[in-house]
């Protein structure tokens, strides 16, 4: 019987704290064929499985062509998330994936690609700005905006400033609340929308975190001439199966694990920021 | 000591961590028929696994005797009803690592939570029910347990039963909280395949108020609900209480159905009032 | 083709019985009255049937009554009929093993469906099972857990002649005749059944039971009685595409007022044909070493079914109710291009605080109904 839920085994490599409840685990499949045979576009997530607990839909930060552990940056909120953080290296867990549409990258070679992240949400993005930055000729300028709402949640804070000093990249910071040590801008994300080289001519956009904030900055980018079909946006439901059939990660007629989670923004227009979708 | 909480995951880590001595278990008897601890003592085989996974220190209607021992996991049967539980319930809070409440009356202060809406003291009912009053030594009401100490955990129902608690204690040993689903107990009776009870034979089934658990057992034997699990989430009371109307209950019989096992819970308590008068 | 309608005498439904148990059918199942209700469980003689039996349904209320007849099916539909074989309550997806090293081994369950034979499916039924045969078999992922359990089925559909005051089929365009899906499809009459193949193992049934055709006479009169079947159904959806309807009322205030008379206990979900929602989880043993992986129905009247960790995107029963539906009647065209109602009443029947669907609908659409 072929078992499309059947995981299979990995073996945490590595494990990064990033802050107190955020973490990022590297896994390898125990199975060195299936380490070959295992391909993911940016976006995607793969179904963690914590042993006799359950699992959770996880997004894959690393790079999809990079030869080695699969990473996986999550926050500890839930059960399961909770049990993963408690993981040490060299224990294993279960995996099956890599599920859902990942971020338009046909669509965005030759563009400029405009990331838009909020909160902790930056995950999903983290993978694409990773292939960007590897095929960085077939695209056009990379600007990175990222909101938090305090200084501290800022995860990955190296990374943006290394990302800050490579040439035709733009990384522009916000913080709800400012703080000490913080030279960045203060405000909503959509602060640094002024700030931003934004040609709505050529640009796509690609955004996630808060629906909240992912509809706020859509507003504030249509304003400012940003056509609807350039934004693509990724979000986050409740998924047990991954695979279509459990039904409870439903927006409107949109099933998030497989139709998603990266969405073009007018299919998911109508049910955005609407409450109980 | 700290007690496990999620914020602070660590001292359940310590549950899970390979080798160790066994985590240290308790189980406090307060207010109560006894009845929930049979759910270890009727458990049989798993009781032999279960010690041979933890150390039961203290657990007097099984044998061991050890009140005042320090615990990793201390389960607690029964409602504080007396000036004397009310102080046992403090110290055996400050001994243990993670609490568990277990049944309804240390969930809810249980049957004899009752009391809670007499008007007439616990001095003058006392004198009215035993022949040497003098003995008796009994607060004004019988209360959960969470009324007086930080619970970790409670486990609903009347009384609990062994899958509950053996679930519980394994999800606790992998360094997780249980899963604790608090639908609505016709979801699980419908699971079963049995026939709806109300709208077959017109009984006044508490089922679509109440906490699933204990696995539909009277409407599997054709008797309505009573609703010995306590009150599941979002429970829509007002709209049960006018389908008894309808099914010819008296506005006494209805507030009966609220006022029983669970008396003391916010949603059954107020439901009980508005057709108690 | 000579097997096309055969006639089945009465007293002879024991030799299909007989007939489907020689056709390799270990496991007969059909309806039978129990605990108020009809309902489907093993079935091993034909005098199990309910016969005489009539069902009246309303509105959070079912009753069977028996009548002065000898006819077994002269009901509507009970609790459950497919849904439970196919799409089963609880089911085992894998297990796993871990070792004193911490090594995980997956293993699929082992699936052994005995070939099974279900006689009394309704048509209604019978379009649910095709819209959940879309879903859980028709798309990118194959479901190996449903797909077995459907192909262990043999259908003995019968057509209804005796619609329950909830049923509203013929206005969903799924009956009271069975039209698809089926193996074979019976008509009741007084003195025996009308027998016609849908499939080709089903007419090689019919034929081991050498049976004469049925007479112009009793195909007419069977007829009949489907026909006014349909007619004597009261209720009714205005249109069997609420699509848009529905989405230009997502923010209506009669949504508050189901909210207000909703239980949101998930009955209409269980008793659904076409609800296909489950959640997952684990149950490990004891002492740790063994979990197995399962599937049970979930709903989304559940507050567990929009658990996002830190917060509930339905938190509040109208917009659990809006949920199934705006799913059920609006965005299940999107998905499967159709309605996911089939008109079989249970929804109405099985909520205990008896909200009509077709009422509720009727309600939200009813002003600028004229422009949709």
């Amino acid at each position: 019987m072929y078992n499309p839920d059947l995981p299979l085994e990995v073996r945490v490599v590595d494990k990064i704290r990033e802050t107190p409840s955020i973490f990022t685990l590297h896994l390898e499949f125990t199975d060195p064929d299936i380490d070959l045979e295992y391909r993911c576009q940016p976006g995607q997530y793969n179904m963690l499985y914590l042993y006799g607990v359950g699992e959770v839909p996880i997004s894959i930060v690393s790079d999809p062509e990079h030869r080695g552990p699969l990473e996986h940056t999550i926050r500890s909120v839930g059960r399961v998330t909770r049990g993963l953080d408690r993981l040490r290296v060299g224990e294993r867990i279960g995996l099956r994936g890599p599920y859902g549409r990942g971020w338009p990258i046909r669509e965005a070679e030759g563009r400029d690609v405009v990331i838009v992240t909020g909160g902790l949400g930056c995950a999903p993005v983290v993978s694409m700005i990773r292939y960007v930055l590897r095929r960085r000729e077939r695209f056009g300028r990379l600007v990175i905006m990222q909101g938090v709402k305090h200084t501290d949640e800022l995860i990955w804070r190296k990374q943006y400033e290394q990302w800050q000093r490579l040439p035709n990249t733009q990384v522009l910071l916000s913080s709800d609340i400012s703080g000490p040590n913080w030279p960045f801008s203060v405000g909503k994300v959509t602060v640094l929308f002024n700030q931003a080289r934004l040609n709505t001519r050529k640009s796509i956009v690609m955004l996630c975190g808060p629906e909240m904030m992912m509809k706020a900055s859509i507003e504030r980018l249509l304003a400012l001439d940003m056509p609807p079909e350039a934004i693509w946006l990724s979000i986050e439901r409740n998924m047990q199966c991954g695979i279509n059939h459990c039904g409870h990660c439903q927006v409107g007629p949109h099933f998030v694990c497989q139709d998603g989670p990266v969405f073009h923004y007018p299919e998911l227009a109508p049910w955005l920021g609407v409450t109980g979708f | 000591m700290s007690a496990w909480s999620p914020e602070h995951p660590d001292a359940l880590d310590q549950l899970n961590q390979r080798p160790q001595p066994r985590p240290k278990v308790a189980v406090h008897k307060f207010s109560s028929c006894d009845g929930c601890q049979l759910a270890f003592i009727n458990a049989g085989e798993a009781l032999i696994t279960l010690s041979q996974l933890v150390d039961i220190v203290h657990f007097a209607e099984a044998g061991p005797l050890d009140a005042e021992a320090e615990v990793d996991i201390a389960f607690v049967e029964g409602s504080i009803s007396t000036p004397h539980e009310k102080e046992r319930i403090e110290q055996v809070r400050r001994q243990s690592r993670f609490l568990v409440s277990i049944g309804a009356c240390a969930t809810s202060g249980g049957l004899q939570a009752l009391r809670n809406f007499n008007s007439h003291s616990a001095e003058q009912w006392t004198q009215a029910v035993y022949a040497q009053p003098a003995y008796i030594d009994s607060l004004e009401t019988a209360t959960p347990v969470a009324e007086h100490v930080k619970v970790d955990l409670e486990l609903w129902g009347c009384p609990v039963n062994a899958r509950q608690v053996f679930a519980a204690i394994r999800a606790l040993l992998f360094g997780v909280m249980p899963l604790i689903d608090k639908d609505k107990l016709c979801v699980e009776c419908k699971r079963r395949g049995n026939v709806c009870v109300l709208v077959a034979k017109g009984e006044p089934c508490m089922g679509p108020v109440t906490h699933l658990g204990c696995g539909a057992l009277c409407p599997a034997f054709g008797r309505d609900c009573y609703a010995c699990f306590g009150p599941a989430e979002n429970p829509n009371t007002h709209a049960l209480a006018r389908r008894f109307v309808g099914l010819g209950l008296l506005p006494e019989e209805i507030a009966h159905r609220f006022h029983f096992i669970n008396s003391h819970t916010p949603a059954f308590r107020s439901a009980g009032l508005e057709w108690a008068e | 083709m000579d097997t096309q309608y055969a006639f089945l005498p009465r007293n002879a439904l024991d030799q299909l019985l007989d007939a489907l148990r020689k056709a390799g059918f270990d496991r007969l199942v059909g309806p039978i009255a129990r605990d108020g209700a009809i309902v489907y469980d093993t079935l091993t003689s034909a005098a199990q049937l309910p016969h005489g039996y009539r069902d009246e349904q309303a509105p959070g209320r079912y009753r069977l009554h028996q009548a002065d007849s000898g006819r077994c099916f002269s009901w509507a539909n009970g609790t459950q009929t497919l849904k439970p074989l196919t799409f089963a309550p609880q089911e085992v997806l894998w297990h796993c093993e871990r070792d004193a090293e911490g090594c995980l081994r997956f293993k699929n369950p082992t699936v052994n469906h005995s070939p099974t034979a279900v006689i009394g499916v309704r048509a209604c039924d019978l379009v649910a099972l095709r819209l959940q045969e879309r879903h859980f078999l028709g798309g990118r992922f194959h479901d190996p857990h449903y797909g077995a359990r459907r192909e262990s089925l043999f259908l003995l559909a019968v057509h209804c002649t005796h619609p329950a005051k909830t049923c509203f089929c013929a206005s969903t365009g799924d009956g009271p005749k069975a039209a698809i899906g089926f193996d074979i499809a019976l008509s009741e009459l007084d003195e025996g059944f009308i027998l016609e193949a849908g499939s080709l193992r089903g007419g090689e049934l019919i034929r081991t039971l050498a049976l004469d055709d049925a007479t112009e006479r009793q195909r007419e009169l069977a007829k009949t009685e489907i026909e006014t079947a349909a007619l004597q159904q009261s209720r009714s959806l205005p249109s069997q595409n609420l699509r848009e309807a529905l989405y230009a009322r997502l923010e209506d205030r009669h949504w508050d007022k189901i909210g207000m008379r909703c239980l949101s206990c998930g009955n209409c979900t269980a008793v659904c044909p076409t609800c296909f929602c489950h959640a997952e989880h684990s149950v490990p043993t004891l002492d740790g070493t063994q979990t197995t992986h399962q599937r049970q129905w979930d709903s989304c009247f559940t507050a567990v079914h929009s658990y996002m960790g830190h917060f509930l995107v339905r938190e509040e029963t109208r917009l659990r109710y809006r949920q199934w539906l705006s799913h059920k009647l609006a965005s299940w065209h999107d998905q499967y291009g159709r309605s996911g109602c089939v008109g079989c009443g249970r929804c109405i029947t099985w909520c205990p605080s008896g909200i009509d669907l077709t009422a509720e609908v009727a309600a939200l659409t009813r002003q600028e109904t004229s422009h949709v």
